[in-house]
C-alpha cells in the first residue's frame, strides 16, 4: 500500500488571485477522499441592503454601481428597472437601445478583462498577462484594445467606464449625439475582428474532461440575446417572469462565507453567466458569433465549465456586433429621460451582468423613499455550483500534484468570473464595538 | 531605490468594490510601461505571484471595517515604504460608511440570518485613521490620469500635481453654463474637489460630490443656498450623505441637518 496516499492533504489558497474581491479555498481530503470543500468569501460585508433603506428611489442606480466596480452598469440597470417597474413606466425605443449599448460595452470591457488578463494565463501556465506579455505581447495588446473600446463605449455613453454618471431612472441624463457615437465605429468593427479571432485563439487552449450536469438559469427574451431582460428559464423547466424570482429561489446563510448561497427550490445548486446564457439562447446569437463558435468546436450546448472562456469570447462577438448594429440604427431621442411621478409599491428588476443574472427588489413608500431592498448579485447564485465543480473536479484528479491540482482548482473557481466583491454587499453581521 | 533595481509596487485591497484598482487595469495604453518601469510585486486582481515586501509604493484600496483588516493595515504601513490611498472607501470610508450614521438598534433589526458567522466592525473608517498616508488620492472612482500622475511623482520622488480646488473651476475652464444657476439643479460642485473634469454638469446634471470636500469647503453656504430655493433637511442630509459621507466636511454639514 502506498502510505502517501493515505495522507492527510489540505489544498489551500488563502487569497485568490485574479478574481475581483478576497475570496480563498480549502479542500481537505483524506486518503483518496475528498472530506471538505470551501469556497471562501471573507470580503468584508457592506451592508447595501441595509443603508438602501431610507434613501430616495432616484438615487439607487448611483448607489448600487458602487457595489462592483467591474460591472457597475449591471447594477444600474436592473435597479433602474425594478424602480421604472414601481413608476409604471416603461423605457422603450431608442433610450431602451442605449442602455442595451452601454450594458455591451460593459461585456466588452468585463469579458475582455477576463478572457486575456484572468483566465488566459491558466490554460498557457503563466501567473498574469503580463507574463504572457514577455513571450507573446501581440495577444496582449490585442486583449487591453478590445477591453479599452468596452471602455471607450461605455465613456460615450455612460460617461465614464467605472461607475458611469450618465444612468437615470427614467432614462439617461444626456443622449449622446449621433455623431458622438459614429465616431467609435471603426473601433467596434475592429474589435468585431479581434474578438472572432479571441474565439479561435481560445479553442487552440487545453481542456480538462470535465462536463457536468447544470441547471443553467439565464435571462430570456423572444427576440434577442439576453442582457437587459426576460423571462427567467433553464434547461430543467424553470420559466418564470421575473418578479417571481423570490417564490423559486431560495438564499441560505453559511459559515465560511460573507455571502448567501442561493438555491432553486427543489432542484438545488444552478448556473448562471456566460454558460448558461449561451446553452439557454445559443439561436439568438448572430449568425457571426454562431460561426465563431461552430469553428471553434463549440455545439449549441456546452456542459464543460473550462469551455466558458470560448462561450465569454463568443459573446465578445456578439456584443460588439450588437453594439455596431444599435449605433448604426441610432436616431437621438427627443427627451433623454422619461418624466417620473413616485408612488407605492413594490417591484423587481433582473438583467444580465457579464458574469450572471443579477435580481434587484424593492419597496418604496408614497413619496419614493426606499423601504426594503433585496439584491441577488450572480457569484452569490454560483456559489454552491462552485463548490460542487471544485469536489467532483478533486475527486476526479485527486492522483495530481498538489501544486497542479491546487492550481487547476483555483482555475475551476476562475472559470466562473467569480465577482466576490458583489456578492457580500449582503447585510447578515455581527456588530462589535470598536 | 536602488538605480539598477526596478521599484516595487504592491496594491491591496479592504472594504471595496474593485473599481479603483480596475483604474490601473484600465490604463490600457500605459499598463506595459508602467509594468517596464516598476516591478509589480503584490497585485491580487492582476496576478498570482507574490513577491515578499517591503515595497517602495504601496497603493490600498478600501475602507477598514472588521478587527482583522485594522490589524492588517498596520502590517502593510510597515512594509511599505510609501503608501497611498486611492478612492473614497480608502480616503473616506467609501459609501459603506453610511452604516456609521445609523443607530445600532436600527441596524441590528435589519439583520435576518445568522449574525455569529459574521465579524464586523460597527464603523466603516479611512486608513489615515489607522496608519500614517503619505498621500490620499480622491475620487469613486479615482481618475486613472491622476493615478498614473501620482505613481510618477512617487516613482520620481516628487510631490503628485493632484488640484484641491472645487469642481467649479473645472466647469469655468470648460465653459460649461452653471448647473445650479441657470438650470437650477442642485449641484456640489462648488464644495467637491475637481479631478473628474467636471464630468456630471457635462452630462447635464449637477455633481454628487465624488472627489470628496475640497480644500476649505463652505458647505454651510451652499446647504443655505439650496434651503432657500425650498430643499428640505432630509434632502440635504441626503445629498451631503453620499459615496463621501464620512469625510469631515461633509459629514459635519449633514449633522448639523438632522
Amino acid at each position: 500500500m502506498n502510505s502517501k496516499s493515505q495522507k492527510n492533504k489540505v489544498l489551500k489558497v488563502d487569497y485568490l488571485a485574479r478574481v475581483e474581491g478576497e475570496g480563498g479555498m480549502l479542500v481537505k481530503i483524506k486518503g483518496n477522499q475528498v472530506t471538505d470543500v470551501k469556497f471562501k468569501i471573507f470580503e468584508p460585508p457592506r451592508f447595501f441592503e441595509a443603508f438602501m433603506r431610507g434613501r430616495d428611489y432616484s438615487e439607487a442606480p448611483d448607489i448600487t454601481a458602487r457595489i462592483c466596480g467591474i460591472c457597475p452598469v449591471a447594477y444600474q440597470t436592473s435597479s433602474a428597472q425594478a424602480m421604472e417597474n414601481i413608476l409604471g413606466v416603461r423605457v422603450d425605443g431608442q433610450l431602451r437601445a442605449l442602455r442595451r449599448l452601454l450594458y455591451c460595452g460593459e461585456w466588452i470591457e468585463s469579458h475582455g478583462l477576463h478572457v486575456y488578463m484572468l483566465h488566459a494565463p491558466d490554460f498557457l501556465g503563466y501567473e498574469d498577462a503580463l507574463q504572457i506579455a514577455e513571450k507573446n505581447p501581440a495577444i496582449v495588446k490585442r486583449g487591453l484594445e478590445l477591453k479599452k473600446i468596452g471602455n471607450e463605449l461605455m465613456k460615450i455613453v455612460g460617461g465614464r467606464e467605472v461607475h458611469p454618471i450618465n444612468f437615470k431612472v427614467g432614462g439617461f441624463h444626456r443622449t449622446p449625439k449621433e455623431d458622438e457615437l459614429k465616431q467609435i465605429l471603426p473601433k467596434l468593427k475592429w474589435a468585431l475582428e479581434a474578438s472572432i479571432e479571441t474565439v479561435q485563439w481560445t479553442s487552440t487552449f487545453k481542456f480538462p474532461d470535465f462536463e457536468q450536469d447544470y441547471e443553467f438559469v439565464s435571462l430570456s427574451h423572444p427576440d434577442e440575446y439576453p442582457i437587459t431582460e426576460g423571462n427567467l428559464i433553464s434547461n430543467k423547466g424553470l420559466n418564470i417572469k421575473v418578479e417571481e424570482f423570490e417564490q423559486h429561489f431560495t438564499e441560505e446563510h453559511v459559515e465560511h462565507a460573507n455571502a448567501l448561497h442561493c438555491i432553486h427550490n427543489g432542484f438545488g445548486p444552478y448556473y448562471v453567466g456566460p454558460l448558461a446564457r449561451y446553452n439557454l439562447n445559443f439561436e439568438k446569437l448572430t449568425t457571426k458569433a454562431k460561426k465563431a463558435a461552430k469553428q471553434a468546436g463549440l455545439g449549441s450546448k456546452c456542459f464543460n465549465p473550462f469551455k466558458s472562456i470560448i462561450v465569454r469570447s463568443v459573446e465578445l462577438v456578439y456584443a460588439c456586433e450588437e453594439a455596431i448594429r444599435i449605433i448604426e440604427s441610432y436616431k437621438r431621442p427627443e427627451e433623454p429621460f422619461l418624466k417620473l411621478e413616485p408612488k407605492a409599491g413594490k417591484g423587481s428588476g433582473c438583467s444580465e451582468a457579464p458574469r450572471g443574472m443579477l435580481y434587484h427588489r424593492y419597496n418604496l413608500a408614497q413619496d419614493g423613499t426606499i423601504l426594503d431592498a433585496k439584491i441577488v448579485p450572480p457569484t452569490s447564485q454560483n456559489q454552491k455550483t462552485i463548490e460542487r465543480d471544485l469536489l467532483n473536479f478533486v475527486r476526479k484528479n485527486i492522483n495530481l500534484s498538489q501544486e497542479k491540482l491546487t492550481w487547476q482548482c483555483e482555475q475551476a473557481i476562475r472559470n466562473y468570473d467569480p465577482c466576490i466583491s458583489c456578492a457580500t454587499h449582503f447585510l447578515k453581521l455581527e456588530i462589535e464595538r470598536e | 531605490m536602488k538605480k539598477n533595481k526596478k521599484p516595487k509596487l504592491a496594491v491591496w485591497k479592504f472594504s471595496s468594490c474593485d473599481g479603483c484598482q480596475l483604474s490601473l487595469l484600465d490604463c490600457e495604453d500605459e499598463l506595459l510601461a508602467i509594468a517596464g518601469a516598476v516591478q509589480i510585486a503584490n497585485f491580487a486582481e492582476a496576478s498570482r505571484a507574490i513577491i515578499k515586501g517591503p515595497y517602495d509604493l504601496s497603493l490600498v484600496e478600501g475602507s477598514i471595517t472588521t478587527p482583522h483588516d485594522a490589524e492588517r493595515i498596520h502590517s502593510i504601513r510597515r512594509q511599505s515604504k510609501f503608501l497611498v490611498t486611492i478612492g473614497a472607501c480608502a480616503t473616506a470610508g467609501g459609501i459603506q460608511a453610511l452604516r456609521n450614521f445609523k443607530d445600532v438598534k436600527e441596524f441590528t433589526s435589519i439583520v435576518y440570518a445568522t449574525p455569529e458567522f459574521i465579524s464586523t466592525l460597527n464603523k466603516s473608517t479611512p486608513i489615515s485613521d489607522h496608519v500614517h498616508v503619505d498621500f490620499e488620492l480622491r475620487g469613486c472612482p479615482i481618475d486613472k490620469y491622476q493615478l498614473i500622475e501620482v505613481l510618477n511623482a512617487f516613482l520620481n520622488k516628487r510631490k503628485p500635481n493632484i488640484p484641491a480646488y472645487s469642481v467649479c473651476v473645472e466647469c469655468k475652464r470648460r465653459g460649461i453654463v452653471c448647473r445650479m444657476v441657470a438650470h437650477g439643479q442642485v449641484c456640489l460642485g462648488p464644495v467637491t474637489q475637481a479631478g473628474c473634469n467636471a464630468l456630471c454638469p457635462s452630462y447635464d446634471r449637477g455633481c454628487f460630490g465624488c472627489f470628496g470636500p475640497k480644500e476649505t469647503p463652505n458647505t454651510t453656504s451652499l446647504a443655505d443656498f439650496l434651503s432657500n430655493k425650498g430643499m428640505s433637511n432630509r434632502d440635504i442630509v441626503r445629498i451631503y450623505r453620499g459615496l463621501n459621507a464620512y469625510a469631515k466636511a461633509f459629514r459635519l454639514e449633514s449633522e448639523a441637518h438632522e
